[in-house]
């Protein structure tokens, strides 16, 4: 296996609010390896975007309590000051965010925005320039030298997606975050945007954290998967065992409602009962409440990370016992 | 056969929009433009497309909140563009809508029941009868009495769905025109949403019009799928015929686009489209897709492609359709 | 709705400026209820003689006249009170009817009104009024009137921006799609969704409403002797200024504490339900 890059130890984060805690993560074990597509995937307020967020520095600030470690090639970022984050952001780290419009400044040029992020690396202009132009061409922009000379607002939502990845990639990071890349354009576009991203990890070998609710995407470029569910891991492994074998019940019943087939061929599967808000921090499984599988344990016991092979872990206490939840 | 639930022939709707500096001159916009299609009475009819081809601009001609300006759409026996007073009553009770986004959807400073009231308060139903009807159109939608009283922004985005399509069912209607229903809900709960709507569809016998961008729900859900490009009808036919084995290119490049639910399925041969569909004001003449279209030949470049009827009720505006013997 | 308003209530509570303005106001209100009880005599007696000042007798003396200066500065509180709820009465109705129809129905209707709105905008406020007051004749009402017609504008512009936007709404599409009248999708179904907002702007502007008017009635073209209107009392005080300075001063208090009061609760009120300054 590849170059350990990012590892997520026991990572937990709630937000202060009123009357108490908020668990927007908790306890989460991740690590994303060089040259990797690992997607986090999961339900709105899930919290894969805190953690995406975390990683960065980026949180708000002021009401929230991390604990667990952050471990960038060997260091854990959380001990970092805010100088030492800024060097590695863009540099190291490189984020691209679901609304490609707002990431945008809309006064400059968006060749020169680019070219702002490659002069950060103390390269001269005429060279940097070349180099955006080259960018252009590599998120495959039509017209890369009329392109780099528009406004934001002058480019379709594809295109300045394009100019997004191409700003990331200018300085060539070695974990890219993409935080709902494509929430916001047209499958078509979103195509074209998977294809870049394949493309990238091939040319660059860059890492990839991919944060989705959409399994489409999953299937079609993750190596890896994190399933979510309130603030939880509740599984991980690679990305076609997961698909093909799911274990933890939750990730059972998601694939089984994604729209695979047609009408004729039957209902979809659907999970009663709501994502719980969790305010206090009691053990217990936080799925028990709308698991069909459900124990008396689960209720007040944490199940532990199970690893069912080196590379597949689980959250469930079916596990432990060996059993699967039966399909 | 009897006759049709929709009938539209050569639907346009042209937008003026002023252009230049002082806005002396004026362009055309062409939203929706000529569009012929028939929609059978308990049909579930999916039309998509990219954003700014016409779909919602169409849609919105047929719930009558926008004016077509050429052709004939006849609903349910009523003729649009001659629609009497009465007339309009009749098809604002049988052509009910849903949004997509849940949180506005419904008025925020009403309560859950008298949102639901409201259709049948202004179409002279009785209070005490509105009443009731409200408990069952909401127990349809398999949602507790308890939330009668609620407010919308005490809800979540799920229910928020559940109680507009309750609010829908109201006035009993024959056709729904559901604009994205699931786009802002989560899997699970996009399951929910789509299996509801097709109890109910089964139950009601109700003709469903679908617009959505989720190419894996229009299969899943579709009888008959309709694919609109800049303003156009390009293709028009059964679900697994137009999903599966398209005859446009663009139908064929949209299919390509839409994303696997498998990774198992990653070796399959994909086409995907370059660039975007571009804007509605200069419009050349010929082929609209002709600029992103691999079996594009300049005959596409000149000629404005025809309707031609590939197979009864299939559809297909194209000089060199795919998949034909 | 119970649980939203408690936490409305909260938020009432724990904002220091809306709980000052707010007892600055109620005692501005009491002192007008009960003004017969409180004042020591009626606002025209001539109870002693002219230009005491303030003494055990009469706490902030008397005028030229010889009418006792605290029974009418607390009668002036029902002046400005009237001014206050006639006034915002006036903006909103106009202000509201307008930024609805405008935002509503577009076009010429907008057009047209947009445009007496930036010609408002563009002419110094208290000239307008004070040529409106010359034509429809001097009074407290007639001044009142004139202070609305300068200001509805303030109302009407944002309340047309956010009819605009309400109304492409989902809610409001649906209402139409089942066969709403456009009244009923003004009244019912947008304006009750602009209420916060109007609220917000009542309270802001309605310390420059008052000043308006005081302004006018300073000026002569308001209310006219023997009203106790603070305005009028303070330019009639002008001119004994140097000997008996308390015949300007203390109305000029009461004008002070009442504005403060409004301006204040205002800033509360802004600060509770404006969504742009909540933060969640």
């Amino acid at each position: 296996m590849s170059e350990e890059l990012l590892r997520l130890e026991n990572l937990s984060i709630d937000y202060k609010v009123k009357g108490g805690y908020l668990s927007a993560v908790n306890d989460v074990n991740l690590s994303v390896h060089r040259g990797e597509i690992l997607a986090v995937v999961g339900e709105s307020g899930c919290g894969k975007s805190t953690i995406a967020h975390a990683i960065m520095n980026l949180l708000p600030g002021g009401n929230e309590e991390i604990e667990g470690k952050i471990i960038f090639k060997g260091e854990d970022l959380r001990t970092y000051s805010r100088r030492q984050m800024e060097a590695i952001r863009g540099k190291n780290i490189g984020m691209i965010f679901q609304n490609p419009l707002d990431s945008l400044n809309p006064v400059y040029k968006t060749g020169k925005q680019v070219e702002e992020a490659i002069l950060l690396d103390g390269i001269d202009r005429v060279q940097a320039w070349n180099k955006v132009l080259e960018l252009y061409k590599d998120v495959k922009m039509p017209d890369a030298e009329v392109r780099a000379n528009s406004f934001p607002h002058e480019l379709s939502g594809g295109m300045r997606q394009r100019v997004m990845i191409a700003m990331m990639l200018s300085r060539n990071p070695e974990l890219l975050i993409a935080d709902e890349p494509t929430t916001a354009l047209d499958v078509t576009i979103e195509a074209q945007i998977l294809e870049i991203i394949k493309d990238l990890k091939k040319t660059y070998d860059t890492a990839i954290m991919l944060i989705t609710h959409n399994f489409g995407l999953v299937a079609e470029v993750a190596d890896k998967i994190a399933v979510m569910y309130a603030g939880e891991v509740i599984e991980y492994g690679d990305v076609y065992e997961i698909f093909e074998k799911p274990l933890h019940p939750y990730t059972t019943l998601l694939m089984k409602a994604l729209p695979r087939k047609t009408k004729h061929e039957g209902r979809l599967q659907t999970i009663d009962g709501n994502v719980p808000r969790i305010m206090d921090k009691k053990p217990g499984c936080r799925f028990a409440n709308r698991c069909p599988y459900a124990m008396d344990q689960c209720k007040d016991v944490t199940p532990p990370e199970v690893f069912v092979s080196e590379e597949h872990k689980c959250r469930c206490f079916l596990m432990e016992e060996g059993k699967e939840a039966e399909a | 056969m009897s006759a049709p639930m929709i009938e539209m022939k050569d639907v346009q709707k042209y937008f003026r929009v002023s252009k230049g500096l002082f806005k002396t001159g004026t362009e055309q916009v062409k939203a929706v433009d000529h569009i012929t299609l028939s929609v059978e009475e308990g049909e579930i009819v999916g039309l998509v497309g990219e954003s700014g081809s016409g779909k919602t601009t169409l849609a919105r001609v047929l719930l009558s909140l926008t004016k077509m300006t050429g052709g004939d759409a006849v609903i349910d026996g009523v003729d649009l563009s001659k629609a009497t007073h009465r007339d309009m009553d009749k098809l604002h009770r049988e052509i009910a809508v849903v949004f997509q986004d849940p949180a506005s959807n419904l008025n925020p400073r009403e309560t859950v029941e008298s949102s639901i009231m409201r259709p049948m308060v202004i179409h002279g139903v009785p209070r005490s009868k509105a009443k009731e009807k409200a408990r069952e159109v909401l127990q349809m939608v398999k949602m507790d009495l308890k939330y009668l009283d609620s407010f919308p922004h005490q809800l979540s985005g799920g229910q928020l769905q559940r109680i507009a399509i309750a609010r829908a069912l109201a006035l009993s209607p024959k056709i729904m025109i559901l604009d994205e229903p699931t786009s802002a809900l989560d899997v699970s709960v996009q399951a929910q949403i789509l299996n509801l709507l097709l109890d109910l569809q089964e139950q009601m016998h109700l003709t469903y019009i679908i617009i959505t961008h989720d190419l894996n729900v229009i299969k899943y859900i579709s009888d008959k799928i309709a694919v609109m490009y800049l303003g156009q009808l390009v293709e028009f036919g059964p679900a697994d015929v137009v999903g599966n084995h398209p005859s446009h290119p663009y139908t064929k490049g949209l299919m390509d686009a839409a994303p696997i639910l498998d990774p198992r399925d990653r070796g399959k041969e994909k086409e995907i489209m370059k660039g975007d569909p571009g804007s509605l004001i200069d419009l050349k003449a010929g082929c609209r897709f002709y600029a992103r279209c691999r079996y594009a030949t300049d005959e596409c470049k000149e000629k404005d492609p025809e309707n031609r009827i590939l197979a009864p009720g299939h559809q297909v505006a194209c000089v060199h359709p795919l998949n034909i013997e | 709705m119970s649980s939203k308003s408690k936490e409305t209530l909260h938020a009432c509570l724990h904002n220091v400026n809306f709980m000052i303005g707010f007892f600055m106001l109620l005692s501005v209100v009491l002192v007008a209820i009960f003004a017969d009880k409180l004042a020591p005599s009626g606002y025209t007696d001539f109870v002693d003689n002219a230009f005491l000042s303030p003494s055990q007798s009469h706490w902030f003396g008397t005028d030229e006249l010889g009418r006792d200066v605290l029974s009418r500065v607390i009668y002036g509180t029902r002046i400005t009170l009237k001014v206050a709820i006639l006034g915002a009465s006036l903006e909103l109705i106009i202000g509201v009817v307008v930024g609805l129809s405008c935002g509503y129905f577009g076009g010429a209707i907008d057009h047209v009104f947009t445009f007496l709105t930036d010609l408002t905008w563009c002419i110094p406020g208290t000239i307008l009024a004070l040529a409106v007051v010359t034509l429809i004749g001097k009074s407290l009402t007639n001044s009142v009137i004139a202070i609305a017609m300068v200001c509805w504008a303030s109302y009407a512009r944002p309340i047309r921006a956010k009819t605009m936007s309400l109304k492409t709404m989902a809610f409001v599409e649906t209402g139409k799609a089942f066969g709403e009248s456009s009244a009923a999708l003004m009244f019912r179904y947008i304006l009750p969704n602009v209420i916060p907002s109007l609220i917000v702007m009542v309270s802001t502007t309605l310390p420059g409403t008052i000043l308006s008017t005081t302004t006018l009635s300073f000026l002569g073209m308001g209310s006219q002797a023997p009203s106790p209107d603070w305005g009028l009392n303070l330019s009639k005080g002008m001119d004994y200024i140097g000997s008996a300075p308390w015949l300007s001063i203390f109305p000029g208090i009461a004008l002070v504490y009442t504005v403060l009061g409004f301006s204040l609760l205002g800033e509360g009120i802004r600060d509770i339900l404006d969504p742009h300054l909540k933060s969640q």
